[in-house]
């Protein structure tokens, strides 16, 4: 699978050509050319993944392919950095995530971003996104991984960043940097610590474990932690960032301002998932930690709770989305967390739930995203307000969305039910209370998922200058395919592909946890459908009812406040401005001294070099005869 | 009697001051330049002399001296040309006021 | 009887020289300055003479008398009217000068009077005949000055070009 290469490479080559001959292309040239390198990819993906699951498995195990790679640095004997491509069950299946979502972006993109200055450098930073996405999950160690860990991170930037002229899509975009960057820092501390005791950056080493035990068994420990502790909650809590987990998660909502498909690529699908594929990368080292794994529970199930809440009362639907977007990969995380064993059979089968319900939720949630971009497309929006009785106008939208609303509140047979029961199965298999908590937060997304549903398509119509029109078919044919995947995705039987330690597990819903959850998503929908299906005051008397409740959720329980007041007062206050003080007084004061003295001297003897001769001769002849002078007197 | 050769040195130096002073003194560029070929000749006379007095049986001073008249005359035909130039330009030639090129 | 003739004409010579040369420098008219430096020039030329160098005296007279103070005297007619260039000999750089000077001849005139010279009397070499001269000047021997001379020779063939180049109008 020597050719697995060019799924990389292709990305980056278009990369470079739009970003460096993009200008002088037209955007229709410069968004196929984009779209058809894509489209190779796309292929080129399947191939491999066909090929890869296909191989006969050895002793019931899948085993992980290196078909590239390059020695690059040597650091010790032992610890060098290479760039290679491995192919395993996960990230297999990402490569298909990845550059499925990713075609559809692009030719959703044709249609969405027409006539937008800047068209083909929108597409030269999407071939650099999937470029740097397709490498991190193909990474073959560590250190490639941070490597396009960050280039994922620029390009989400530059994305973000993309209406350079709006100064919220700026400081949003150096929020999502910042942010992330920080995370980051704890993700490079991680990866020295295990790299610098396990003596390798390689995962194939890192995971069969052998390494890991010089770790274990170092001994050394840190403020109460062992060594190994601190490294993988290093390194989770740069998954944390990355995939916006509480209390790193700010930086998500305000990433909508980038352009929506920017949105369903990046920050749905792909890169905040990046967090989770770190984790599972990492499953069999995280086994044998349970403290971390018991913290990487708790953070996601606090984080689904959280954003599950605050999304129910979001007005902006993108922002609802990106909630939604928090709350649903925290799922994931929570479904990893609850492991507590490699065995799919004992104790492991969230891992496997989790990478299902990645896959999913990459489709389901792209849709979403695509789907609300269309809607935004329509009536020129992101406010709830501006909407309500589209259906009308947007069918194919107002379907596919509706597609995406049921596969993501877990109503069969949607593939978001099949994922989504598995991760309750994992955690009532870990205990009943993760069981009943994620039961809950599950309810609490069908029901903001409708709320949203209804308030754009039902509900009140609010008054338009012209009626809204559906998109055209670049737009709507993604939706229909990514539809089309969301219904048909619950049937793939995942566990033979991916699970836990790669041996073949088939799927068996377990009835009680089926039925809960299903009776729960219903009945969480039935009251969005009493609430918000008609127009009415049954919202506003339900928010009179709990008013501080609505209002710190609202204000998503002012965590960007206290954001705000960390950096800004305690940190930018406190110790950025002595800082900066003693910075510009003290460094930059001794060396304006220096340079207002030489000024200032320079200046008084600039006299001396007046330039006029006449005064020189004169200095001369008495210097001269100063001399003749001093020798009669000495001899 | 003989005229001792310290009096002709007396006379090449009160030229030479006399050309020290109007080279500092003068503003005129033309003026600066007799004060030079004043200097000139009284360095001119020096070499003459110690050649005759000190050393009569060679011709150092003698040749340095034609050469240094060769010499003066080479400079002060570049000198006046320049002169001449700088007047074409801005009409002046004080040397003070010839200060277009600073600041 | 002839040195005492000779003491005479010396005296004459000195006191022409060293008037004129301050005359030079403290006239107000240019003109009148390039007359007395033709002067100075002159009673150069004739303490040449009175060395017994006749040629070099001659020299003085062609090149110094003949060409430079000619070319002066036109510069100055060309550069301005005739009435136009006096200037005032005052202020801070009058001063200047006259200070130093008095100073540099106050020193030079202190060291020659009170340093031993080696006592020499004027040596009468005869007259430097032309055959010497040219035999010097197109030597290439020790004590021989041919490469000054040709070096002298491209100075002003140098000197030519330069001036018509800068003085040439544009």
């Amino acid at each position: 699978m020597e050719y697995s290469i060019i799924i990389l490479a292709l990305p980056f080559f278009m990369f470079i050509l739009l970003a460096l001959a993009g200008m002088k292309m037209s955007h229709k040239t410069a968004g196929l050319l984009g779209t058809a390198g894509l489209l190779i990819v796309t292929i080129l993906s399947y191939m491999v993944t066909y090929q890869y699951f296909t191989m006969p498995r050895v002793e019931g195990y899948r085993l992980a392919l290196q078909p590239w790679n390059f020695e690059w640095l040597q650091f010790t004997d032992k610890l060098r950095i290479d760039l290679g491509i491995m192919l395993d069950p996960i990230s297999v299946m990402m490569l298909v995530v990845i550059s499925t979502v990713s075609l559809m972006v692009h030719i959703y993109s044709l249609g969405y971003m027409h006539g937008e200055k800047g068209f083909q450098r929108y597409y030269a930073f999407l071939s650099l996104f999937t470029f740097s996405m397709l490498g991190l999950v193909v990474a073959t160690n560590i250190f490639q991984m941070y490597i396009f860990w960050e280039l994922v991170g620029v390009s989400s930037y530059l994305l973000i960043g993309f209406y350079y002229t709006k100064p919220a899509a700026v400081s949003a975009s150096k929020k999502a940097f910042i942010v992330t960057r920080f995370a980051d820092l704890g993700f490079l501390l991680g990866i020295l610590l295990l790299s610098y005791y396990t003596e390798t950056f390689s995962f194939k080493d890192l995971i069969s474990g052998g390494q890991c035990m010089s770790l274990i068994s170092s001994g050394a420990t840190f403020m109460g932690a062992s060594v190994t502790t601190w490294a993988l909650a290093l390194i989770f809590m740069g998954g944390a960032g990355k995939s916006a987990m509480f209390p790193l998660h700010i930086w998500l909502p305000d990433a909508m301002e980038g352009p929506t498909p920017v949105s369903s690529l990046i920050h749905a699908a792909t890169m905040v998932v990046a967090g989770v594929f770190l984790v599972a990368r990492l499953f069999p080292i995280y086994m044998f930690d349970m403290a971390v794994m018991e913290l990487i529970t708790w953070v996601g199930a606090i984080t689904a709770l959280y954003a599950a809440i605050v999304a129910c009362v979001q007005s902006d639907i993108k922002r609802v989305l990106a909630f939604s977007t928090i709350s649903q990969i925290a799922f994931m995380m929570v479904a990893l967390g609850v492991c507590t064993s490699t065995d799919p059979h004992n104790g492991g089968l969230g891992y496997m739930a989790s990478m299902f319900h990645l896959f999913t939720h990459a489709m389901f949630k792209a849709l979403l995203f695509l789907g609300a971009g269309a809607v935004i497309h329509a009536v020129h929006s992101n406010e709830m307000s501006q909407m309500g009785g589209l259906r009308k106008y947007l069918p194919i939208t107002h379907i596919t969305f509706l597609i995406a609303c049921l596969a993501i509140a877990g109503i069969p047979p949607f593939s978001g039910f099949f994922s989504k029961d598995e991760i309750l199965t994992a955690a009532f298999a870990k205990s009943t209370f993760w069981g009943v908590w994620m039961t809950g937060v599950a309810a609490l997304t069908a029901f903001y998922m409708f709320r949203l549903y209804y308030g754009i398509f039902w509900g009140k119509e609010a008054k338009h200058e012209h009626a809204p029109k559906e998109s055209p078919a670049v737009m709507t044919i993604p939706l229909i395919i990514l539809a089309a995947i969301t219904c048909v995705a619950g049937f793939i039987p995942f566990g033979e592909f991916v699970s836990s330690n790669s041996t073949a597990y088939h799927i068996h819903l377990d009835p009680t946890v089926a039925t809960t959850s299903v009776v729960v998503a219903v009945i969480a929908i039935a009251l969005a459908t009493w609430l918000f299906a008609k127009p009415g005051t049954k919202p506003e008397r339900m928010q009179s009812a709990l008013p501080s409740l609505h209002k710190w959720a609202y204000n998503r329980f002012y965590i960007d406040n206290i954001y705000q007041f960390v950096t800004h007062k305690i940190i930018f206050g406190c110790i950025s401005k002595p800082i900066a003080w003693f910075d510009r007084h003290i460094i930059d004061g001794t060396m304006n001294l220096l340079a207002t003295v030489t000024n200032a001297v320079s200046y008084s003897i600039r006299g001396l070099q007046s330039g006029n001769l006449q005064t020189y001769v004169w200095v001369f002849i008495m210097g001269a005869m100063a001399i003749a002078t001093l020798i009669l007197i000495l001899i | 009697m003989e005229i001792p050769f310290i009096y002709y040195l007396v006379i090449s130096a009160v030229m030479f001051f006399a050309g020290v002073y109007g080279f500092i003194a003068r503003k005129n560029m033309l003026a600066i330049l007799i004060s030079l070929e004043l200097m000139l000749n009284a360095v001119d006379i020096n070499f003459v002399v110690f050649n005759r007095y000190l050393y009569p049986h060679a011709l150092e001073g003698f040749f340095f001296t034609l050469f240094a008249i060769g010499v003066a005359a080479a400079e002060t035909a570049i000198a006046i040309a320049i002169i001449i130039n700088i007047y074409r330009n801005i009409k002046n030639i004080q040397a003070d006021k010839l200060n277009e090129m600073k600041n | 009887m002839e040195n005492i003739g000779n003491e005479i004409v010396f005296y004459i010579i000195a006191t022409v020289i060293i008037i004129f040369s301050i005359m030079t420098v403290t006239t107000k008219r240019l003109l009148r300055s390039a007359t007395y430096l033709l002067f100075v020039l002159f009673g150069t030329a004739a303490l040449y003479f009175q060395l017994d160098y006749h040629f070099l005296g001659a020299v003085q007279i062609a090149v110094y008398a003949g060409g430079i103070v000619v070319l002066f005297v036109f510069s100055i007619l060309l550069v301005s009217g005739l009435g136009h260039n006096t200037e005032t000999m005052k202020g801070k750089k009058h001063i200047l000068g006259i200070t130093a000077a008095v100073a540099g001849a106050a020193v030079c005139c202190y060291a020659l009077f009170t340093q031993v010279f080696r006592d020499s009397a004027y040596a009468y070499g005869g007259e430097v005949s032309m055959k010497t001269i040219g035999q010097m000047l197109l030597g290439s021997g020790r004590y021989q000055y041919v490469l000054p001379f040709e070096l002298i020779s491209i100075l002003l063939l140098a000197c030519i070009i330069g001036g018509i180049m800068i003085a040439r109008k544009r």
